[in-house]
């Protein structure tokens, strides 16, 4: 072995500092802020926990990294051929390094390992904290949530209460998806037949985007969702209000009442055209207790952040376009072209944004406003 | 059979074995991953049946428009028979090999003949036996049992279809007297073929009409 | 003492070349077998590089409406599928044919037809596949066509079967080739060349082989239960008849990941030719090298479930093949360092072919360190499915396999062509291709660690994924640039090139003792050898010069005759398959079962001599 020891330990002096270096700004070129579905800011035990693991093999990786390049490029500087050079060393092998960097690597791996199997395990435990019980259903392409515990169902939009863990029993309606909440969970697949499970626990409020991770048709791209996490009374509110949400002149009030004066001869319209023109078909309106249909259930959709899985902002623009055309705005979905008239759309829009979770008397216009 | 090797040019290989032997141990290892991935096909499906009929379990079933009751559908005497046939004839296919070396024209022919007319035996015992379980009332895709016992068993019986063709032509290559000592490695290498057919079976038998 | 014919004296002049298209569909001749892999598979991997090229401009911006979803779900699918099966496979497949005969100081493959029958089928198998795109109906799916969206409910058009149809023609090539390369290294190596001797690439072919052998067999059943599902109403993988879509999955990954080694193993093998070459000392580590590929090999067949941690195996499965996978690191690791220590107190040579070796082992070391992350099935969960998966794997097989293969490519050149590729626009190709490759992929573990998923046809403004897929797809032009440059080489070169000597690298091994290009029987006279490098080892005996080998007249050699067997029997096996293709047409069937089994009677009874 052609060693040139003087030189190497010179380089060995500044090999630690070096990689310290990089490997800090490795780090920040990954910063996650300005990405509001990033796996390295994590909000949950459960991303907390896999964001643990990867955090120590990155570490080790990157150092391992800068230690072998620049070895590498350490001597294909310095045993650069020139010409007239006689022929080198010609060595063939040494028996102790071959040990040594079979055994350095191993050792660096039993450091990943441990934590590895640690985390495996602790996330594999079935919560017993009384969680919140949410059955996920992946449909192509949208995501439907249930609430057992509280016979509701909604779609797109999941609500979480922070400091309370949620326990996801998930299945699909069709083909294998995957749930993925990148700043919450891991990935889990969802197949048919099959009950599986995740869970975590947020304490902090907020909503975080999640979107499909298995590849599963056309869609695949647009089937997104949110997990809105909101502390124990707002989320109390939300599903209170859920389970109020029905149509709202479907049990016409008394004259005098002050919701009676609040509905708009638009909406009504719109009640009767979601009748007459099929919606009822694949779309139920309450929450409470509502079947599984072909398509989102759509109680409550008036103040869900986003329409059509989770990706298109729930603007009257954008629910207008919808209507009026579904294939132009997602090629390839289930819901048909009912060939609206522009003021059909209008009065359809009118009575689908009425149809929000208020979670107090009064906040219909605000909602309705702040979309 | 023509010599399709570069062997000429390398008379000893450098092994010492012959190059067309090498290819069908070779060809056989690569077959044996077939067999073990429609093996464990039928295993992982085992029990996994919505609807009969079941290999060893009475069970319900559709039979001629109306959901009945279905015996077991595997009658063992008569495929531990084809089986015995089966290994039988590689028995008699390594005396027709013996019979080429020799020189000995009646044993080769012989013995080949007997050898094919096994290998026919236990294809037609094999079709009886689809025609018999499909009147029982287990069709392609009546249930996961029958589609994957089908698919195995027929995977099998497609390779004891292709030995009896390629022994076929041995025997009228031989009756020709194109199978002389020194060409009876041609032979050799479709007894190898003949025989991982029979050693298969001697696998799926009883992991497919034996275990319960 | 080895012997190697050198300048063999009173030398007669060569026999004419057989010229024309019939000497090409007829030829048994390894060496033009393995042109006409490499050229059909570097046409294959311009068109999946295209296909690249368009997936990028779709991902550019976010909400990009260039592509429609149909058509960026087949073109992602298409890429995959044609950069495995057609490009990189082929392209191994070309330096199998080509060198692997003349590594071990054999005239041809021990099964010249079948080796022409396995070209063939290939070619077939490719232009079925991409015969798709003619009805609209490429494949959709991903490469990976997990069940059950493959089944015929979700999945009606024939995109699926164009796909399952044209995998079960390429398998069959495969396997028919895997037979032969693992016969002729095994038998028919040159007098001396014992196993522990030969050269390096010869030894992870070898090992390429085994997991051919091996591998093909796991996804032709599989392929055969789906088409089963789709075609004939089976439910393997069907959940309503009680099949279960995680079956496929498991088969899939059973060959999947041995696929994976079957990808990189021969580049392993390309590389360590090279930098004991332009080291100018002998591959440091033989023995380790041999064993950490065969460890690799072995490993690669208990790990496929590592593909599979999102699906909710449970922990002690997930603890297991995390296990396994992380132990693959090992001997991947004594492989980079063995390079390393190659190189070490060399006197290295800076020709392209040794740029690109070393692109390989910087770049492959990348791929592995993040290989080791989602090892790591906590560390996965977050990766998998995303795009820091896709730069993993495009550091391995782009980093790894291309870099390696292109620097066998230009290696080589000067040996199978009789001219040297430029030395000066091989450097414009090599520095371009790593910087447009490092643009194009490396930005993509930032997208994946920050939540960007895999196979989505565009993304949403806001998410934050707009400037770095901006920079990917400035560097993919850069990458597809590059090889533009290649292509002018190659051209250029073909025509003008500097005239190759026989040994122009100063090589260690047997292809550069005879003349460039080889004459159709290689070697005039059978070496024998008694050691690795045994042409370092005869000009070391000959005071450090060889004289330059002449061309000679081949009399009285054996060389197998020309044959359209192969070329008929290929068409037949490919004609059947694409009856099923057919909505199963069974007289397509019929015809192609007969024409492959008069194949390859007249095969058998033809006349192997002249």
């Amino acid at each position: 072995m052609a060693l040139r020891l003087p030189s190497l330990r010179r380089v060995v002096r500044w090999v630690p500092a070096l990689c310290f270096t990089l490997a800090v700004l490795a780090l920040a070129g990954c910063a996650p802020d300005g990405y509001p579905q990033t796996t390295l800011a994590p909000k949950a035990d459960f991303a907390e926990l896999l964001d643990q693991v990867f955090r120590r093999s990155f570490q080790l990786a990157t150092i391992v990294f800068f230690l072998v390049e620049g070895v590498l490029i350490w001597a294909l500087f310095r045993y650069r051929g020139k010409p007239g050079d006689a022929e080198p060393a010609q060595t063939h092998g040494n028996a102790m390094l071959e040990v040594v960097w079979t055994v350095i690597p191993a050792v660096i791996l039993v450091f990943i390992a441990i934590p590895t199997i640690q985390t495996i395990f602790k996330t594999a435990e079935v919560p017993t904290d009384n969680p919140l019980v949410i059955e996920v259903t992946g449909h192509q392409w949208w995501w439907e949530f249930r609430y057992p515990e509280y016979n509701l169902v909604t779609a797109g939009d999941m609500h979480v209460p922070t400091g309370r863990t949620v326990d996801l029993r998930m299945t699909t309606g069709d083909v294998v998806h995957s749930f993925w909440t990148p700043q919450l969970a891991g990935k889990r697949d969802v197949f048919p037949g099959r009950d599986n499970r995740l869970w975590f626990r947020t304490e902090t409020a907020g909503v975080y985007p999640g979107q499909c991770a298995e590849f599963c048709g056309t869609q695949h791209a647009r089937m997104a969702f949110q997990v809105v996490a909101q502390d124990s009374a707002a989320f109390v509110a939300w599903r209170e209000g859920l389970a109020a949400v029905s149509a709202p002149v479907a049990a016409p009030a008394p004259a005098d009442s002050a919701a009676a004066t609040a509905v708009d001869p638009l909406v009504a319209q719109g009640q009767q055209l979601f009748a007459a023109k099929a919606c009822v078909g694949c779309h139920a309106v309450t929450a409470v207790g509502a079947p599984t249909m072909v398509g989102p259930n759509l109680a409550g959709v008036g103040s869900r952040t986003t329409i059509a899985s989770g990706w298109l902002p729930n603007t009257d623009e954008n629910l207008t376009r919808w209507l009026k055309n579904p294939q132009a705005v997602k090629v390839g979905v289930l819901m048909p072209n009912l060939g609206l008239t522009d003021e059909e759309t209008t009065a359809l829009v009118a009575y689908l944004r009425s149809l929000s979770v208020v979670p107090a008397p009064g906040a219909v216009a605000m909602t309705a406003a702040g979309n | 059979m023509a010599h399709d090797t570069a062997h000429a040019l390398h008379p000893p290989t450098a092994t010492g074995l012959d190059t067309r032997k090498l290819a069908i141990w070779t060809f056989i290892g690569s077959e044996c991953l077939f067999f073990a991935t429609l093996i464990s096909n039928y295993l992982v499906y085992k029990g996994e049946s919505l609807v009969g009929p079941l290999p060893h379990e009475t069970s319900q079933c559709m039979l001629h428009g109306q959901m009945t009751t279905c015996e077991p559908i595997f009658e063992i005497p008569l495929v531990t028979f084809g089986t015995a046939v089966l290994l039988f004839s590689s028995f008699f296919v390594v005396l027709a090999l013996n019979g080429a070396q020799q020189g000995n024209r009646k044993k080769l022919i012989g013995w080949l003949s007997a050898t094919v007319v096994c290998g026919l035996f236990f294809i037609g015992m094999q079709v009886y036996e689809f025609y018999h379980f499909y009147h029982k009332g287990l069709g392609y895709t009546t249930n996961l049992f029958g589609s994957s016992f089908y698919t195995l068993t027929g995977f099998h019986g497609t390779h004891v279809t292709l030995g009896v063709i390629w022994l076929a032509t041995m025997l009228v290559l031989a009756i020709r007297g194109k199978v002389p000592p020194e060409k009876s490695l041609n032979l050799e290498i479709a007894a190898l073929y003949w025989h991982f057919v029979d050693v298969v079976w001697i696998v799926i038998f009883p992991v497919v009409y034996l275990m319960r | 003492m080895s012997t190697i014919a050198m300048g063999h004296a009173g030398a007669e002049a060569a026999p004419a070349e057989k010229k024309g298209l019939w000497s090409w569909i007829t030829t048994v001749d390894h060496k033009r077998i393995g042109i006409l892999y490499g050229v059909t598979a570097f046409l294959f991997f311009l068109l999946g590089g295209l296909e690249a090229l368009l997936i990028r401009w779709q991902l550019g911006a976010p909400d990009k409406t260039f592509l429609s979803p149909e058509a960026y779900n087949q073109l992602f699918t298409m890429h995959g599928t044609t950069m495995i099966f057609l490009g990189v496979m082929p392209l191994s497949a070309m330096f199998f044919n080509y060198f692997i005969p003349l590594l071990i100081g054999a005239r041809d493959v021990a099964f010249p037809r079948l080796n022409a029958y396995s070209y063939w089928v290939f070619l077939f198998g490719g232009l079925v596949l991409n015969s798709s795109f003619l009805f609209n109906a490429a494949p959709d799916m991903g490469w990976f066509a997990y069940a059950n969206l493959t089944s015929k409910q979700f999945s009606p058009g024939l995109n699926v079967d164009f796909w399952i149809i044209g995998l079960q023609i390429l398998g069959i090539a495969s396997l028919a080739a895997a037979v032969n390369f693992f016969v002729t290294i095994i038998n028919l190596r040159a007098p001396g060349m014992k196993m522990m001797r030969m050269p390096m690439f010869v030894w992870m072919s070898l090992i390429t082989q085994v997991l051919l052998l091996l591998a093909f067999p796991i996804i032709t059943v599989a392929l055969v239960l789906l088409m089963l599902d789709r075609s004939f109403g089976t439910h393997f993988f069907v959940p309503s008849g009680g099949g279960d879509p995680v079956l496929w999955q498991h088969l899939f990954w059973l060959f999947g990941h041995p696929e994976v080694y079957i990808l990189i193993l021969p580049a392993f093998g390309v590389v360590s030719e090279i930098l004991p070459v332009f080291s100018r000392k002998p591959l440091f580590g033989y023995a380790a090298m041999v064993f950490s590929g065969c460890f690799i090999a072995f490993l690669g067949f208990g790990v496929w479930s590592h593909h599979m941690f999102s699906t909710g195996m449970g922990p002690m499965a997930d603890t297991v093949f995390s296990l396994g996978t992380m132990l693959i690191a090992i001997p991947t690791g004594v492989k980079i360092f063995n390079w390393i220590g190659t190189v070490w107190g060399g006197s290295i040579q800076y020709k392209t072919p040794m740029y690109f070796a070393l692109g390989f082992v910087a770049m492959f070391i990348i791929g592995g360190l993040s290989g080791v992350m989602h090892a790591s099935p906590p560390a996965d969960l977050q990766q998998t499915d995303s795009y820091f998966i896709v730069a993993h794997f495009h550091y391995v097989l782009f980093g790894g396999s291309i870099f390696a293969l292109t620097a066998g490519a230009y290696y080589w050149f000067p040996k199978m062509t009789g001219r040297m590729l430029s030395e000066s626009l091989g450097k414009v190709h090599f520095w371009l291709m790593f910087l447009g490759f490092n643009l194009t992929f490396a930005p993509m573990h930032i997208l994946g660690l920050n939540g960007m998923p895999r196979r989505v046809y565009t993304y949403s403004a806001g998410m934050g994924f707009e400037f770095w897929n901006a920079v990917e797809t400035a560097g993919s032009l850069i990458l597809g640039f590059s090889f533009l440059i290649f292509i002018w080489n190659i051209l250029k070169s073909l025509k003008s090139g500097e005239v190759a000597t026989a040994d122009p690298w100063h090589g260690a091994t047997l292809e550069w003792s005879i003349p460039s290009p080889p004459q159709e029987w290689n070697f005039a006279v059978e070496p024998t050898v008694d050691g690795r490098d045994p042409l370092w080892e005869l000009r070391r005996a000959r005071g450090g010069t060889l004289p330059e080998p002449a061309r000679v007249s081949g009399k009285g050699i054996h060389l197998p005759s020309p044959s359209y067997w192969p070329i008929v029997t290929a068409f037949g096996t490919a004609l059947t398959l694409v009856g099923f293709l057919m909505h199963v047409t069974l007289w397509v069937i019929l015809l192609g079962v007969a024409i492959t089994m008069l194949g390859i009677f007249s095969w058998a009874f033809e006349p192997a001599d002249h």
